[in-house]
């Protein structure tokens, strides 16, 4: 109650039943603390390249500065597809299958909410990134958990989709490269579980922001798997591989009957994304290959690192592919993801994310992100190994 | 061709060799050989602190000294390259296209001493044509280091969700 007016009687439920995302907590923590090392960001520590944001600052000096078309602009969706194809071997329209949305995370809002609704079961694979769970709710669906296992390097397996399966289940959510795991689905992987799609007759929401980052083979996306291209809505965009993360710009490639009912929903939510992020982002698809293997290679030998030290300090660490997160094991700690990282912080003051944050099968990790210089994860890590010797 | 190791030498060459190695992707003992050869072939020509000496109470003068002066047949620039390296108040010595033919870094505990040192020691050598002194106020960035620390390293990336 506030004043006179009760607001709880105008509010909606599903919205206030949403629990808060549990990243922020210790983040809220670590920045009331002094001499802080954080290792909790999900986002690139690099400042998005010159030339991309020459390109932005052009278009504002030449007053660029209305609305675009709904879908994005023309030359943009050109260049999405373009990249789309010489990347991933896959073909979509510009005109028809491209949709710019307000970074990845606008297009998975209005995927769900052009797919499913009340009655429909959405099939979400755990750990994942916090938004797909309250943004299924909010579209009046039914999120359905899959509890993915270390033992599979948390990968989604043709059986967990089986055991979840129903009737009802309408949409399954794909979150690879995944943030918290750093787990990637290889060619295989997505062969194996195409099948059980197919037989169930789902839709799947791939969510490839991170497919940049990956570390050792080339990335492949779902909609490139034979047969899968037709049920498949795409979702990427330019924060993760070109640090645009500010810029809010992002797609999403699919069927035109889908994409139309969604560019509908974006015509009339958003209108469209950002004018100068997206001249940007045509730079950045032009030009920008060697940004991304440059940024990718810093990535990757952190990561190497990282893993390296975790395991040599003894909190099992698999080889993440993707991403820029490790999901170290700390059962052998003996405490729970959220006693770890709560004091982690208060003795050594290291921020990271307790891995239940992300869903209860995330219980015994924490995540780790290496988008960080190597100074500073090696102090990090040099906290992080003090803190565990004293706990011996 | 970029080479990451010596890449992440220079930034810091205290990294130990199984750092090295795992983020190359390699053993510590292919990271000793390499370094190895860096060291015997010349690549690597040392490994020194690199200190803000004007954070340091008492601390001396630079300057930047252009030298125009006359390359000796046979010789070239060699010969008073090495005259003008010999001197300790020598801090590095290049050789320039452009406008004068040497530059000269030195050091030295006041502007009176460095004055005299060109005045006296550099000048009176028998190729040089003539000596322009600049004194360093601040520096910037030496060694790819913000000396001043002016780009602040504050993480101003916010928890979003």
């Amino acid at each position: 109650m506030c004043g006179i007016m009760d607001y709880d009687y105008f509010l909606n439920s599903k919205i206030k039943n949403t629990k808060p995302s549990g990243i922020r907590k210790f983040f809220d923590i670590a920045n009331e603390m002094d001499n802080v090392i954080s290792l909790s960001i999900g986002e690139p520590d690099f400042q998005t390249p010159w030339h991309i944001r020459e390109t932005g600052i052009k278009s504002l000096e030449k007053g660029k500065t209305w609305y675009t078309p709904n879908r994005g602009l023309s030359q943009l969706r050109v260049e999405i597809c373009k990249y789309f194809k010489r990347r991933f071997g896959v073909e979509y329209h510009p005109d028809t299958d491209t949709l710019v949305t307000v970074g990845g995370s606008e297009a998975i809002d209005g995927a769900l909410r052009c797919i499913v609704e009340q009655g429909d079961e959405v099939l979400i694979p755990q750990p994942s990134f916090v938004c797909y769970e309250p943004l299924t709710v909010m579209a009046g669906a039914t999120p359905v958990i899959i509890e993915t296992k270390a033992e599979n390097e948390f990968r989604l397996t043709p059986e967990e989709i089986e055991e979840k399966v129903t009737e009802k289940t309408k949409l399954l959510i794909l979150p690879y490269p995944n943030n918290p795991t750093g787990a990637s689905m290889r060619k295989e992987d997505y062969e194996a579980i195409a099948p059980v799609i197919e037989k169930h007759n789902l839709l799947v929401l791939s969510d490839e922001i991170y497919a940049e980052l990956s570390y050792g083979s080339e990335p492949v996306s779902f909609a490139s798997i034979k047969g899968m291209k037709e049920r498949t809505i795409i979702v990427s965009g330019f924060s993760k591989s070109y640090a645009m993360t500010g810029w809010r710009l992002g797609y999403a490639l699919g069927p035109e009957p889908i994409i139309s009912q969604m560019t509908k929903l974006h015509q009339y939510a958003i209108m469209s994304a950002p004018t100068t992020a997206q001249y940007a982002a045509i730079e950045a698809l032009q030009n920008g290959d060697s940004d991304i293997h440059e940024m990718r290679d810093q990535y990757d030998m952190r990561r190497r690192l990282i893993v390296d030290s975790f395991n040599s300090m003894g909190l099992s660490c698999f080889e993440p592919k993707g991403a820029f997160y490790v999901f170290p094991c700390i059962m052998s700690t003996g405490l729970g993801s959220e006693e770890f990282a709560s004091k982690l912080l208060m003795s050594k003051h290291v921020a990271v994310v307790p891995g239940n944050a992300f869903g209860d099968c995330g219980e015994g990790f924490v995540r780790v992100s290496y988008s960080y210089s190597v100074a500073h994860i090696k102090e990090a890590l040099k906290r992080i190994k003090a803190f565990i010797d004293e706990l011996q | 061709m970029k080479n990451r190791l010596l890449e992440l030498l220079q930034d810091n060459c205290k990294f130990t060799d199984q750092e090295l190695a795992s983020m190359l992707n390699t053993t510590p003992e292919e990271i000793r050989k390499q370094i190895a050869d860096f060291e015997n072939s010349g690549v690597i020509c040392g490994y020194k602190a690199l200190i803000n000496w004007e954070k340091v109470p008492g601390s001396d003068v630079r300057a930047l000294i252009e030298l125009k002066v006359t390359p000796k047949r046979d010789k070239g620039f060699d010969e008073i390259a090495q005259r003008v390296m010999a001197f300790d108040e020598v801090e590095g010595v290049y050789l320039m296209a452009g406008d004068y033919d040497l530059a000269v870094f030195v050091k030295g505990d006041t502007i009176q001493e460095i004055a005299m040192f060109v005045a006296k020691r550099l000048s009176p050598l028998d190729s040089v044509l003539s000596a322009s002194t600049h004194f360093i106020l601040t520096k910037y960035k030496s060694n790819m280091v913000d000396m001043q620390n002016l780009s602040s390293d504050k993480d101003e990336r916010e928890c979003v969700v």
